[in-house]
């Protein structure tokens, strides 16, 4: 008994320390967030040790914690979700490859600029006399990673020269896709070119920048004061060279670097983004709230279409080879089962995301499916296994008596099946579909990483320039609803009257 | 007017053996029934009454043995093809203890689905007769109802009214007596009587003593999984 309370009073001794440690800890630690999958040279990996992080946006971080007599903590947030991790405070500062926009200066507490890059467009190398600049791209795709400056350039551009804007998720797919001839240009900025052009052989990057912007560290704007003593590091660094040491060992330094720092050095202004030939700004900065969510509207309008066009395409389609998928299982022999139970399995076990990855970049050196047509079948592939299952369920539910009797009568199986199993069993599926019917509205917004935009895409981009999820998230909420409401009604009434006799 | 052949069974079942695992469900059964009448199957549960109509109805395949039935041989042992069990089955009906209406089709959608379907009777003729059916079993007021909504009694009158609606020579019934009060047990006896007498011959399973005595011609026990 003794021996048990002192271990326990042990263990609240243990317990105290650790936590009187932690807190101490938090004090002097400077929390920043950043986004691996960007990878070099912004934040990587550490190819050594895959725990740790490496890069110049990782040396700027260090540097600044130094300043601040504080340890750098590092913490994984996905590159589109940075601002809002830093306004809800699951980190201080957001330091990867954050670009200095408008919207950006005016939501949050921004950094001064710590690297000046140019948009740049990429094409493949048999193109280079043909596409020079986004004016020669009309009627063309081009791509670039969606909420970005280069995204904002390219919705212009769709207005100005007709191209069509195509947004990715990620910086790698644009200029595969671009050797694949899904594009005819890509839009980013030079260190992403760069990068991209020295190990995909085949893309040439035109010298002429479309537009000019910078890097800067993002912090809430209630961390003014936070922001304006990093402001003071980040130009002591300018005026010492160590900016210039850590870009020259990432081999990303060039002539736009020492111009840029000696205008903020001598505290003048520097605007966010300048398009080359041209003193349009982006656009959304300029306009209220309003103004933008009226501009918006019919994008999230044209947006939900695709969702809802895609999505009931989609369910037909599952609908037909869940209904076939169910009817082998259930009448098939060994094999034909056995291949069937298989796919099912499949299907189920893996996630929809790698199942779109796969049949859109994975099968491209096959079969190049079109951005929706690739949605269409991914989603369509999956959502028929599960409905297959519900069939299956439902057409076992059906008592054998009943199947008995109409063979009696001398029904043929295809008749039993067609006339007395099937329409029970569709009645019995009726609810499960309408709930899967809702779930896949929802679920086709995972088509985004297939380059389709659709209603939350379309939201994402919109609250990106916006600086704000208010509007754009209420708005694709209730567009949501109205799609996915009459559903139910629909399917309470097709049960109601089924309950009544059919003469 | 029956030909010369009359005096010939309508069912002959020879030596029908059937095993499920190690139970042994028929041993032999051998029977005949002749034309027309009332056959009544009695015996003890278990004693494989519900299994050998149910191997005569072609539901269930049997080891070793023979049965004929106007004409169609089913042979022990051996599945049934497509063609033989379509001409079995226009050769006999099939009335379950409990029914198995189709959940989804009213009384009357019930008795026209086999005539439209197998027999390609057009709707308007199937329903006609349907109506007459109904009328002749005294439910006709019940046509458009569900069978969920119909009494036990009304339901198995439904169910024969299907059974008969393609018009097979014989009908077989699995416990009728079994889910009737006395009085409707009698009503079924004078229905079953009156159907026997359109020359259409009936075989039944039942438990029921005195149903058997009052209302079958024939009556023939089993025990073990034979007909002693």
């Amino acid at each position: 008994m003794i021996a048990r309370r002192r271990r326990l009073s042990l263990l609240c001794l243990g317990l105290s320390g650790l936590l009187s440690v932690r807190t101490h800890a938090q004090q002097s630690e400077l929390q920043w967030a950043g986004d691996p999958e960007g990878g070099a040279p912004f934040v990587e990996a550490d190819p050594n040790d895959p725990n740790k992080v490496t890069g110049f946006d990782v040396e700027i971080a260090e540097l600044i914690a130094r300043a601040l007599k504080r340890t750098p903590h590092f913490l994984f947030v996905p590159y589109g979700s940075i601002d809002q991790a830093i306004e809800r405070g699951t980190a201080e500062i957001g330091l990867s490859g954050m670009e200095d926009t408008p919207a950006r200066r005016a939501a949050m507490a921004t950094t001064i600029p710590y690297y000046a890059f140019r948009e740049v467009l990429a094409v493949r190398e048999a193109d280079v006399s043909r596409f020079r600049g986004l004016a020669d791209l009309r009627g063309h795709r081009v791509g670039t990673l969606g909420g970005t400056i280069a995204y904002e350039i390219l919705l212009q551009g769709e207005r100005r020269y007709g191209l069509q804007a195509v947004s990715y998720d990620d910086d790698v797919h644009p200029y595969s896709d671009l050797l694949l001839g899904r594009l005819d240009g890509v839009l980013l900025d030079n260190v992403l070119a760069e990068r991209r052009r020295k190990n995909m052989p085949g893309i040439t990057v035109q010298p002429q920048a479309v537009a000019m912007s910078h890097y800067v560290g993002v912090l809430a704007a209630r961390n003014a004061p936070l922001r304006d003593s990093i402001d003071e590091i980040l130009r002591a660094a300018m005026g010492d060279g160590r900016l210039e040491t850590i870009f020259k060992k990432w081999g990303v330094w060039n002539d736009d670097q020492p111009a840029l720092y000696a205008s903020l050095v001598a505290r003048e202004a520097v605007p966010a983004v300048s398009i080359s030939g041209s003193n349009e700004q982006i656009v959304v900065a300029t306009m209220s709230r309003r103004e933008a969510t009226l501009r918006y509207l019919p994008s999230l309008v044209k947006a939900a279409g695709v969702t809802l066009i895609l999505s009931c395409l989609a369910m037909a389609i599952a609908v037909g080879l869940g209904v076939l998928i169910a009817s082998g299982r259930v009448y098939g022999r060994g094999l034909v089962r056995l291949a069937l139970t298989g796919y099912v399995e499949l299907i189920r076990g893996t996630p929809v995301l790698l199942q779109l990855f796969v049949i859109y970049y994975g099968l491209a050196a096959v079969v190049k499916l079109p951005a929706f047509l690739a949605a269409l079948a991914g989603l369509a592939l999956n959502y028929a296994a599960y409905e297959s299952e519900i069939y299956r369920g439902a057409l076992e539910a059906i008592p054998v008596g009943q199947l008995e009797a109409a063979r009696t009568l001398g029904l043929t199986e295809r008749q039993v099946l067609r006339l007395v199993r099937g329409p029970q069993a569709f009645r019995l599926a009726l609810a499960p579909m309408t709930n899967d019917f809702v779930a896949l509205l929802k679920d086709s917004s995972l088509v985004s990483v297939l380059t389709v935009v659709e209603l939350t895409k379309q939201t994402q981009i919109f609250a990106t320039n916006l600086g704000s999820w208010v509007i754009p998230g209420t708005l694709c909420a209730a567009m949501y609803l109205v799609m996915s409401l009459p559903l139910g009604a629909l399917a309470r009434r097709l049960e109601e009257r089924w309950r009544a006799p059919t003469t | 007017m029956e030909g010369a052949n009359d005096m010939s069974a309508i069912l002959d079942v020879r030596d029908v053996h059937l095993r499920r695992g190690d139970r042994t469900i028929l041993a032999g059964a051998t029977f005949t029934i002749a034309r027309g009448g009332v056959a009544a199957l009695m015996g003890p549960s278990g004693s494989g009454k519900t299994t050998i109509l149910r191997v005569i109805a072609g539901l269930e395949r049997f080891d070793r043995g023979t049965i004929d039935i106007e004409g169609v041989r089913l042979q022990g042992g051996m599945r049934p093809g497509a063609v033989l069990l379509k001409s079995l089955r226009r050769q006999v009906g099939f009335v379950f203890q409990f029914h198995h209406l189709f959940e989804h089709l009213s009384a009357l959608r019930n008795i026209t689905l086999a005539p439209t379907h197998v027999l390609g009777v057009p709707m308007a003729a199937a329903e006609g007769r349907a109506k007459e059916l109904l009328a002749s079993l005294g439910v006709e007021h019940r046509a458009s109802a569900l069978p969920r909504e119909l009494s036990g009694g009304e339901a198995q009158r439904v169910a024969i009214a299907r059974a008969l609606a393609v018009d097979p020579p014989m009908l077989m019934m699995d416990e009728p007596t079994a889910s009737l009060d006395p009085s409707r047990r009698n009503e079924l006896g004078e229905l079953l009587a009156r159907l026997a007498g359109q020359n259409r011959t009936i075989l039944l399973s039942t438990h029921d003593d005195d149903f058997a005595r009052r209302w079958a011609t024939t009556i023939l026990r089993m025990d073990g999984g034979v007909v002693v």
